[in-house]
């Protein structure tokens, strides 16, 4: 909503500074978004008439103007403007002058001719961008009169950004009353007189469906001028709101809207056939609206139509065959009550919205309706002529403001502040409501202008913001000291996070739509969650991994240069799943994926370069791991996965149930991408992550240790787990711990075979183990190994 | 005598001469070794008169020892001498760098919800989640925004379609982290249905939210931090405390200004929007929007089984994303999500 203050200022004009004025607005929930003057600063430009012209003797284009600017000498002033004329009112400059664009006016020779000031376009004093000749003033403009003062330039327009709640301050009057209330000085509205009526002509007018238009006001006017122009007082008011003037008729209801804050909407009445009914669409029907859009309706439309068809869509916008024309001289006019309910959404469904609608949606006061077509036609019959006929008014059963019981007590307890019943019931009723005290507490009736007061938190909010909320204190608040949970056998996502990032991995945060190929192609998922809506074609599905993300961010960064790449991302993905919580019908777990590219380690002079593989994600993730409560059950098995190599790249999994993979980029995702080398990548569900062990104590034994190192040669195609587990398994007692600290192929070994070497750990908790007990062990688990895995020693 | 001064001068003066421990060796071979000097001397000896071998036996055994200490002397030097040529080549430049990984980092809007969680939980607020695909219900209806209520329009909201392609009528993607007090407070009603009083809810529920927008200020998908305080005479004085306190603790400055202006939302009422003014720095003086709050609307409460008359509760909402722009000075929110490392070392 944009205001002059001006305009404001003509109904309540209290002492208070335009940033004063601002803040109050502001600080009471109406906040000015946008402040501007209404013509940038000049001063010293006076109103003048040209009296004569003649030329100029030493140039063609310039003439010599005497002028009248209301002083004893007339002055001599030279003026290039094609439209200057004897006889004009326009805008000059005197000597000592500063136009916009900090241009001083001084008394000087032009072509050695004395001119004493200029004569100004709207372009050179910054009213508008009007540059094609001298701005032309009406004339009765009165001749020495300030320019600043004649057209109200020292005006400020504010832009209020108004919550759906208070389409009340969808006016000037709105705003009045509002400023009233908070300055407590008291509003001057203008007269509105009753309309002498002229003639007998009326319209019958039925309401088909009174509730959703309980109140329909029209007034047929006859005689009316529609070419008339529209006053400068008006027009100016109407742009400085950010309304083109068009037409005196439309300027009139426009001007209307903006003051009353109720929609108008005049027909021409030669147009209309027969009664004017207030009804729903029927299936079927279409309307060609005023903006060239021709509709075909829904049913919950609710229609303004006559005996043969519809010829506005109520409170919205009117239809362009029965609409006003510089030719019309019939004018039926409409001011009407629609219900919030029955105009909202409505435009926005047809993908345009009006004025009008904008208020209705929000609602209009209901007791103003025909306070707003008397000031019409009282408007029209002042400008264009005419005569009025009867007010008709066709009522059916309006709002109810329902009475709202306050308790002061539940004010202080909601606000935590005091306030007096005084000042609680003073404040009300500066906001026009009707107090009345029942005991202890009040019962409180909004006024019709208001449709956001329905409770008592919706009044106290009214008391909290006139006494301010500045005022309400911000004390250190008292709570009862609840300590909050601390389980030791979770860890939070934040620990998590902290053991990538001392591995070198950097964070990022990822969309989580994601190319619907994407999700087909690398993640196997055939079955996305589409979205209805999506921004754009690449963000169409719900990610069910993180890692195209990463691939995606790889892409990005290689672009940008960067070598060695290393990010990680936890976030959540998402499933259809027909036992998903807590939203039936989905699950979405949270995940933690990473991606590694580039050198294992930064370049540096200590270390020699080598580039990322598999088992340093490998790594990473057991570290991760290491402290889950069942680690031990965590398996790697190499079960295929569409986006990673098929030998290099293994899925997690606990019993049957698959937590994660592991592995390098899928060479043929490396060459469609072109990346130099083929990242290495993780991603895991992270509640595996957050589920940790308790630790429990063992008994640390005193006993010496026995150390043994066994060297193997078995086939390169067994794998090792097999071989641990074995060992493991199958350990005499004695054993502690069996390492794998050497694997080993080529020189040496034969082809197809791979050497392993193992350090087993052992001891007794209870004694010194023998020399002899330590062999028979280690001899015991080679024996196994050749059994069962046709190992053969190293020597 | 002399001539045993002699020795002993010759001796010290032998030693400090040799260099090497085995030439040190055998120079203490010349004066104490089976013919040595000194050895020779004691030998003479025998052919003294006991009086005269008395003295001359203890001028002998003083040289002995000033020949001796000498060359424990020289020894312990040459071994200082070895040990500290061995300390020096086995120097290092101390000032070649560390042998590492370098340091990863959070995403700074991570480091912005960390430093939220960890103010909140120091005055006892829980970290609460929620789904993001959410139900209409949530999202919505149980925060006073019913079917058809003109502020779902002004959401923005990201529809699902389901496996027929036709859209979902209950699954959305959620606008706000609100839906997460909404669950929250179901879920300890339920907890606490047993007792007369249930304990206070205080919570805190950061994450990711959706609405189709997508411009130089708005992204698609950004962060909300939602908090929620509910008891039984928790007031909108405890709102402005609360949140004034976390936001001067949030920038670590105590001059920073916090206004609160009433403002709408369907959800709270009394309601109010958080304003801040720096009073230094490029943003010096203007008032910047920051949060939304105000009282637990009564529907709200209703929805999820509270009885309004009984509890009261203030709850508010804020974007991390523009908290951390203020806080790092970042002018543009779609570097949050580029992953582009340039941007996002910065914050290691």
């Amino acid at each position: 909503m944009k205001f002059s203050e001006s305009w404001l200022r003509s109904f309540v004009a209290p002492s208070v500074s335009g940033e004063a004025l601002s803040h109050l607005l502001t600080m009471a929930g109406l906040e000015v978004e946008e402040e501007q003057p209404a013509a940038p600063p000049f001063d010293t430009v006076r109103i003048a008439r040209v009296l004569t012209i003649g030329k100029h003797p030493n140039a063609d284009r310039l003439s010599l103007c005497r002028v009248d600017v209301g002083e004893d000498e007339m002055r001599q002033i030279i003026c290039g403007a094609p439209n200057v004329s004897p006889g004009i009112k326009v805008p000059c400059a005197l000597p000592g002058a500063t136009l916009p664009g900090n241009l001083k006016i001084k008394a000087a020779k032009v072509r050695g001719i004395e001119s004493s000031g200029m004569l100004c376009s709207a372009k050179e004093l910054g009213l508008s961008e009007d540059a094609s000749g001298l701005l032309i003033l009406p004339d009765d403009a009165p001749v020495g009169e300030d320019l600043r003062v004649y057209l109200d330039l020292d005006d400020t327009l504010r832009t209020l950004k108004l919550t759906p709640n208070r389409a009340d301050c969808l006016s000037l009057m709105g705003i009045a009353r509002e400023v009233s209330a908070l300055t407590r000085v008291d509003a001057v509205y203008p007269d509105i007189p009753e309309t002498p009526v002229g003639t007998d002509l009326q319209r019958p007018i039925v309401l088909e469906a009174p509730d959703a238009c309980p109140l329909y006001c029209g007034r047929i006017l006859v005689g009316a001028n529609a070419k008339a122009s529209t006053p400068d007082w008006m027009k100016r008011r109407l742009e400085r709101s950010g309304v083109r003037s068009i037409s005196a008729l439309v300027d009139i209801t426009n001007y209307v809207m903006l003051e009353l804050g109720q929609p108008l909407h005049a027909f021409d009445n030669t147009k209309l056939k027969g009664t004017i009914r207030a009804r729903r669409a029927r299936p079927g029907e279409t309307i060609l609206l005023l903006n060239g859009q021709t509709l075909e309706l829904r049913e919950d439309v609710l229609l303004i139509a006559d005996d043969v068809r519809p010829v506005a869509m109520a409170g919205i916008m009117g239809g362009d065959e029965t609409g006003i024309t510089p030719e019309t001289s019939e004018i039926f006019l409409e001011s009407a009550f629609f219900s919030p309910h029955a105009v909202a959404g409505r435009a926005r469904r047809y993908g345009f919205g009006s004025e009008a609608s904008y208020r209705f949606e929000r609602g209009v006061d209901f007791g103003g309706i025909r306070r707003a077509l008397e000031r019409a036609s009282g408007l029209i019959l002042e400008i264009c002529g005419g005569q009025a006929g009867p007010l008709y008014e066709a009522a059916a059963i309006l709002p109810e403001r329902k009475p709202i019981c306050l308790r002061p007590s539940r004010v202080a307890r909601l606000l935590g502040v005091f306030l007096g019943d005084e000042e609680i019931a003073g404040i009300l009723r500066r906001l026009g409501m009707n107090v009345e005290r029942d005991g202890e507490n009040f019962i409180v009736i909004p006024p019709s202008f208001r449709f956001d007061l329905e409770i008592e938190a919706d009044l106290i909010e009214e008391i909290a913001r006139l006494h301010g909320y500045d005022n309400i204190p911000s004390p250190i608040s008292h709570a009862g000291l609840m300590m909050l949970p601390q389980s030791e056998s979770e860890r939070g996502l934040s620990r998590i996070r902290q053991i990538l990032v001392g591995r070198g991995f950097q964070e990022v945060i990822n969309f989580a739509f994601v190319d619907e190929e994407w999700e087909k192609r690398l993640s196997g998922n055939t079955n996305a969650i589409r979205l209805s809506n999506p921004i754009a074609a690449q963000m169409s599905v719900m990610r069910s991994s993180l890692l195209s993300g990463l691939v995606a961010n790889l892409v990005t960064n290689l672009k940008r240069k960067q070598n060695r790449v290393r990010l990680f991302e936890a976030g959540r993905c998402f499933f259809r799943d027909p036992e998903g919580m807590p939203v039936a019908g989905f699950s979405q777990p949270w995940k933690l994926a990473a991606i590694a590219y580039g050198t294992a380690l930064p370049e540096q002079w200590a270390t020699a370069p080598r580039n990322v593989d598999f088992f340093d994600l490998k790594g990473d993730i057991e570290l991760l791991l290491a402290p889950y409560s069942e680690f031990i059950n965590v398996r790697f098995e190499k079960i295929p996965h569409p986006a990673l190599h098929p030998g290099r790249s293994a899925t997690l999994s606990i019993g049957e149930k698959p937590v994660g993979v592991v592995g390098e980029l899928h060479p043929q995702w490396v060459q469609r991408y072109e990346f130099p080398l083929a990242p290495i990548v993780f991603e895991i569900d992270l509640d595996i992550l957050r589920r940790t062990k308790m630790p429990k104590y063992a008994e640390v034994s005193q006993q010496p240790l026995a150390i043994r190192d066994l060297s193997v040669v078995v086939d390169q195609k067994i794998e090792i787990r097999d071989i641990l587990e074995g060992l493991n398994t199958d350990s005499p007692a004695c054993v502690r711990e069996i390492k794998l600290f050497d694997v080993y192929t080529g020189k040496g070994v034969d082809p197809g075979k791979k050497s392993l070497a193992f350090r087993i750990v052992m001891q007794d908790t209870q004694r010194t183990l023998q020399d002899m007990e330590v062999d028979a062990a280690v001899q015991r688990m080679l024996i196994y190994l050749q059994n069962s895995f046709a190992a053969q020693i190293r020597t | 005598m002399q001539n045993l001064d002699r020795i002993a001068r010759q001796a010290r003066a032998d030693f400090a001469a040799t260099d090497d421990p085995d030439a040190l060796e055998q120079v203490k071979a010349r004066y104490l070794g089976k013919n040595g000097q000194i050895t020779a001397l004691l030998k003479e000896m025998a052919r003294l008169s006991p009086e005269e071998r008395k003295t001359a036996g203890q001028a002998i055994n003083q040289a002995k020892d000033a020949v001796e200490n000498a060359l424990s002397e020289r020894r312990d030097a040459l071994r200082r001498l070895a040990l500290e040529c061995r300390l020096a080549e086995e120097a290092v430049d101390v000032t070649l760098p560390g042998r590492k990984e370098i340091l990863g980092g959070l995403h700074p809007v991570t480091r912005t919800l960390e430093r939220i969680e960890a103010l909140f939980r120091s005055i006892g607020f829980e970290v609460a989640d929620g789904p993001e695909i959410e139900a209409d219900f949530q999202n919505f209806t149980a925060l006073n925004m019913p079917e058809g209520h003109p502020a779902r329009s002004m959401h923005d909201t990201f529809y699902l379609l389901d496996e027929n392609g036709t859209i979902s009528e209950d699954a959305l993607l959620r606008t706000h982290t609100s839906p997460i007090q909404v669950r929250y407070m179901q879920t300890h009603v339920e907890k606490y249905a047993h007792l007369e009083t249930m304990p206070d809810i205080r919570i805190i529920a950061p994450g990711r939210v959706y609405r189709v927008d997508s411009d130089a200020t708005h992204s698609p998908m950004f962060h909300q931090v939602e908090g929620l305080w509910i008891g039984q005479n928790v007031s909108l004085a405890d709102l402005k405390g609360v949140c004034a306190d976390f936001l001067r603790r949030f920038f670590e400055s105590n001059d920073l200004k916090v206004r609160f202006r009433p403002s709408f939302f369907p959800f709270t009422e009394p309601s109010a929007e958080i304003d801040v003014a720096f009073m230094s720095g490029s943003l010096e003086g203007r008032w910047l929007e920051i949060a939304g709050c105000g009282m637990v609307h009564p529907n709200v409460l209703c929805h999820v089984g509270i009885d309004p008359e009984k509890y009261t509760g203030f709850a508010f909402g804020m974007g991390p994303d523009r908290l951390t722009m203020l806080r790092y000075g970042i002018n543009d929110l779609r570097l949050f999500f580029d992953g582009d490392l340039r941007f996002l070392r910065q914050f290691v």
